[in-house]
């Protein structure tokens, strides 16, 4: 591009960003990346179940990483403690607190991937697919949210019925 | 002669509202006492006092000390600090409050713009840091911040606000902590980056797509969902804070900025941005931002900070020395633009004045007001109440806890809900001068 051109579009953006519809025009540096490339970051999970990954896992494997990697913070039981309760909790939430996994949380997908993305706190990305399905599976039945002896993997995450699923109302609907 | 022109102007100057409000032009060149008696933040004294005769301090009569490479406030400032609340690091969140008490204008410093980390500080080497676009586009794409610097850029001042800022406010019974406690997790800086819809652009989104999953670095790799028309509207990858590189506890080397938008959706550290089809409802909005309403039901995918307003100064913990001449001073802002109106009380809004709006009044921004009062030595309760271009007005809090709710006990400092809240503060004088939080 030459400087003339570079600075004709910085000029627009100047102008645009005001009206709120800048578009500007860069020097096209970015570099192709291949899926094999991504591979090691490309961890977001969709409620529908997209982008799980292959594995699975019951409530029992899970009890075992659970005691070994996550009870220091967040209770033997899940009831918490420097970290927060997993287990159990008030019927409802309120303002006074308590929200938890089985009143509050709307999709089941959201602890695979908030597990997978952060936990152990001490050592995230310390765990495999397989260990975190286990743990997904583990809390899950310990919440009730699922039987003890079910299987946790990409196929029968997603369906799981959250209780608190349909109480939520998007607060700025023309905002998306 | 000077004394007695001086003197008539201040006294000539016209009560607007209730308790000693004055008339905005009072601020505006009214007689240099006037002016200078506010700026030093004591009463005005129109008794005439005897001045000391002067003399030469120490300073005035030896070399001063060798400049710094990079300097920090006087020594004197020592107390002008954010309010940090977990100074051991333990394994949960950390916050970083500004001093909106101690600060004037518009911008905050780069030392005291708020900070909340879900799993502390990370170091990010610059030169290994990357930036990836991928997902529903045509060209999956990486970056470094090297080949970011020769985009083009813009800078915009404006806001970051978390979206549980405020919300102590929640507590049925007023929690007495200033407004560092109460307001700190927002702040105002100049931003300066590339606009995220330049690299969309590069990367050729699919028109189907309609969101963006964004990522950072951090220990948590903390994720939210962000709609793909804010993304082509206006946000940044911004890079600069007020001038320099961005501070580690905003995102070094890059953040995501969403103008107006709830604080926790400003992804620090940025690395990745999935281009999708649907959100992903990560913890973050799924749980910890969703607004828990009284009948059962929550709020989801919130967003908007909404138009707020605080008085910075007089406020809880300070006192005022003397009767006289004070200037209430404070902070606007609104998510959907610029502010329009700010109305001040001393009578616990029973009256209400106009508010002067310094220039710059910027969209999305920090608006700075100011208004004069004389302080007769009574009882008065402080309020601000902010209107936004788009006509939204601040709720007091009894509208705004009608239909938000309240807590059924107060909760510690630390505790509160990370919930929006919006309302008006109030901030009752007492006879000795002393400043606290109430409900009025």
């Amino acid at each position: 591009m030459s400087m003339r051109k570079y600075a004709i579009a910085a000029g627009c953006v100047a102008v645009a960003v005001g009206a709120g519809a800048a578009r500007a025009e860069g020097p096209n540096l970015g570099k192709p990346i291949t899926p094999a490339e991504l591979a090691p970051w490309d961890i977001n999970v969709f409620p529908d179940g997209t982008n799980l990954p292959p594995g699975s896992g019951k409530a029992a494997e899970g009890a075992k990483v659970y005691a070994e990697k996550c009870a220091t913070c967040h209770g033997d039981k899940g009831q918490g403690g420097v970290a927060g309760l997993l287990i159990g909790g008030p019927p409802r939430a309120t303002l006074d607190g308590g929200k938890t996994i089985a009143n509050f949380w709307p999709a089941a997908t959201t602890l695979f991937d908030f597990i997978r993305r952060a936990m152990p706190y001490t050592a995230p990305r310390s765990l495999t697919d397989q260990e975190v399905y286990a743990l997904t599976a583990y809390l899950l039945a310990a919440n009730k949210l699922i039987g003890e002896n079910d299987e946790i993997n990409a196929k029968t995450l997603p369906q799981v019925k959250m209780p608190n699923r349909d109480n939520f109302i998007v607060r700025f609907p023309d905002r998306i | 002669m000077i004394q007695s022109r001086h003197r008539k102007g201040a006294h000539s100057v016209e009560h607007v509202a209730g308790n000693g409000l004055l008339h905005r032009r009072a601020l505006l060149g009214r007689g240099v006492m006037l002016a200078g008696a506010m700026g030093a933040g004591t009463a005005g004294s129109l008794t005439g006092a005897a001045a000391e005769a002067l003399v030469d301090k120490p300073w005035s009569n030896e070399v001063g000390d060798v400049i710094a490479a990079y300097q920090t406030p006087s020594k004197f400032e020592k107390d002008v600090v954010r309010t940090v609340d977990n100074p051991k690091n333990e394994p949960r969140n950390s916050r970083a409050r500004t001093p909106h008490h101690l600060l004037k204008g518009i911008v905050t410093p780069n030392g005291l713009h708020f900070t909340i980390c879900h799993g502390g500080v990370p170091e990010i080497d610059p030169a290994q840091h990357k930036l990836v676009i991928h997902g529903m586009v045509e060209r999956p794409l990486v970056f470094d911040l090297e080949s970011l610097e020769r985009y083009p850029m813009v800078s915009r001042i404006g806001f970051v606000e978390c979206g549980g800022n405020s919300a102590p406010l929640f507590s049925n019974e007023p929690i007495q902590a200033n407004v560092q406690a109460l307001h700190g997790l927002a702040s105002c800086a100049e931003w300066t980056g590339v606009l995220l819809s330049t690299l969309l652009d590069e990367a050729g989104v699919d028109p189907k797509a309609k969101w963006l999953i964004a990522e950072g670095a951090d220990s948590p790799r903390l994720s939210r969902s962000v709609p793909l028309a804010k993304a082509m509207d206006d946000a940044m990858v911004a890079m600069y804070q007020n001038g320099e590189r961005i501070q580690p506890g905003q995102g070094y080397p890059m953040r995501l900025w969403l103008p107006g938008y709830e604080g926790n959706m400003n992804v620090k550290y940025l690395r990745r941005v999935q281009v999708t089809d649907q959100p992903a409802l990560t913890m973050y909005e799924a749980r910890t931002y969703a607004q828990i309403l009284p009948d059962g039901k929550a709020y989801r995918f919130y967003f908007l900070q909404e138009v707020k307003s605080f008085i910075s100064s007089p406020s809880h913990g300070l006192k005022l020395k003397e009767p006289g001449i004070y200037e209430i001073t404070g902070v606007a802002y609104a998510g959907t633009g610029r502010i329009a109106k700010v109305m001040v009380s001393a009578d616990g809004g029973k009256s209400w004045a106009d508010a002067a709006l310094q220039e710059p009044r910027l969209p999305k921004a920090f608006t700075r007001f100011r208004m004069p009062w004389r302080w007769d030595g009574g009882p008065a309760i402080l309020q601000s109440r902010a209107w936004d271009e788009a006509g939204n007005m601040q709720p007091t809090r009894e509208q705004f806890v009608a239909q938000r709710g309240q807590t059924t006990r107060p909760p510690s400092v630390l505790g509160f809900p990370s919930q929006h809240f919006n309302s008006i503060t109030s901030w009752a004088v007492d006879a000795k001068g002393e400043v606290r939080h109430v409900y009025a």
